[in-house]
């Protein structure tokens, strides 16, 4: 690169967000009606309200978080009586019926990952809201990272619905879905939600745009 | 109402970075090759060789693999004489039973459902494609492929599967049915498929009738 560098935004265009077409950006505000002239998706410049809606799905999943680890996930009824196991008690389950790598598997999957998520996500949705000019790469791509790993906390509502469709054994064993599994379902999706209305755009945007929200007070 | 023209006066190599808005200009790859933003190293541009005919085959391959993967019983149990097979489609019939409806959309959705909305839609652009037939709803239905994709979890699914048989292989005989197999085949498949295909295929063949 031999010129200044230049983003879209500067330039007066923005890119669709599915086919990457460039187009120009009427100079009055047009509002959220237009259209890409190639695959005719909705345009805008940055994705939606993307921070308020990232804050708003990350605090909807801690809250379910909770229930989620907290509640039973399953109950299994066998000859020997009636038991309900956590997340964490089918993780230590595993561990000590000596299959420690799927213990460690489960144990990323269902209760680091959705943790992690959760943690880096606020880590981007702060950063960018301070208009932080810092680690704008590695920040990039911890949000890389979160959204390929997102889908792999789905883990732990497979597993329960293998397991509750093989046991019905009537009167030797049966095992049921509880509900935190509904709440862990819910922890998966909200996260990966997240992770998809958050711009990473907006990362990089302070190095160019110093005041693209125009913040009304600071000028007035 | 009418879009933003794409401006005759904007080099048709330029394009802005999706991650971080860079405007660079594409440079022409060799097949194989791929192009990364300067900036920030997102994937930019790509080039799969012979893309149209590779990621058509992989597709038909992996609609009959699904066929196979959702009639056939995917995995069993045997205890005591007594034999329980199931299909992804009575393991979600029986989470809806046990209450927890939610759960089992969930796993109907992404389990079932958006690989096959995937596959179709993925059918439904290629075949017109291959005929030489373009027409501007092509684009219209590669927008829904996008979109849906994310949530398309056959891979974590096939996981979960084996975790599950692990936890009960020391509570009775597990038995591996013909779908587990055609699943993991579906996998490979389908993730060769979307790899090999050229999205530019859509959008740098000329449309003619602009949408309205």
């Amino acid at each position: 690169m031999n010129r200044v560098p230049l983003t879209a935004r500067q330039a007066g265009l923005m890119s669709c967000h599915v086919c990457g077409q460039l187009a120009h950006r009427p100079a009055a505000g047009g509002g959220d009606r237009l259209r890409c002239p190639r695959c005719a998706a909705p345009l805008h410049l940055r994705k939606p309200a993307s921070l308020n809606t990232t804050w708003a799905l990350i605090l909807a999943s801690i809250l379910l978080y909770i229930p989620a680890n907290l509640l039973p996930m399953m109950t299994t009824a066998s000859l020997l009586g009636s038991q309900q196991d956590t997340i964490m008690s089918g993780v230590v389950f595993l561990w000590q019926s000596g299959s420690w790598p799927l213990a460690a598997v489960v144990f990323f999957a269902s209760v680091m990952v959705p943790l992690l998520k959760i943690l880096a996500l606020i880590y981007l949705a702060a950063s960018v809201q301070r208009r932080s000019r810092h680690r704008m790469l590695q920040r990039t791509r911890l949000y890389r990272l979160v959204e390929f790993v997102g889908r792999w906390s789905m883990l732990d509502i497979y597993v329960i619905t293998i397991l509750a469709a093989l046991v019905q054994f009537q009167g030797l064993a049966t095992i049921q879905a509880g509900p935190a599994a509904v709440a862990f379902g819910a922890v998966v999706v909200l996260t990966m939600f997240a992770a998809l209305s958050f711009d990473p755009r907006l990362i990089w945007d302070p190095l160019t745009d110093p005041d693209p929200l125009a913040e009304p007070v600071s000028h007035e | 109402m009418l879009g933003p023209d794409a401006h005759p006066t904007l080099p048709p190599d330029l394009i802005a970075c999706h991650e971080c808005d860079l405007l660079q200009t594409e440079p022409r790859l060799a097949p194989g090759e791929l192009a990364r933003c300067c900036r920030c190293g997102a994937v930019l541009a790509r080039n799969p060789p012979d893309s149209l005919d590779r990621s058509l085959a992989l597709s038909v391959a992996a609609a009959f693999l699904y066929l196979i993967a959702n009639i056939h019983p995917l995995v069993g149990l045997e205890l005591q004489g007594r034999r329980i097979e199931v299909t992804l489609f009575e393991a979600v019939r029986i989470l809806w039973r046990d209450g927890v409806e939610l759960v089992a959309v969930l796993v109907f959705v992404t389990a079932l459902l958006f690989p096959l909305l995937e596959l179709g839609m993925f059918l439904l652009v290629l075949v017109p494609l291959r005929l030489g037939r373009i027409s501007p709803r092509l684009a219209t239905f590669f927008r829904l492929v996008r979109s849906v994709q994310p949530w398309g979890m056959v891979e974590v699914f096939l996981l979960g599967m084996l975790v599950s048989l692990v936890k009960l292989s020391h509570l009775a005989t597990v038995i591996l049915g013909p779908a587990f197999w055609a699943t993991g085949g579906l996998i490979v498949v389908l993730t060769l498929a979307a790899r090999s295909f050229d999205t530019r295929l859509l959008w740098q063949t000329p449309v003619f009738g602009e949408r309205p």
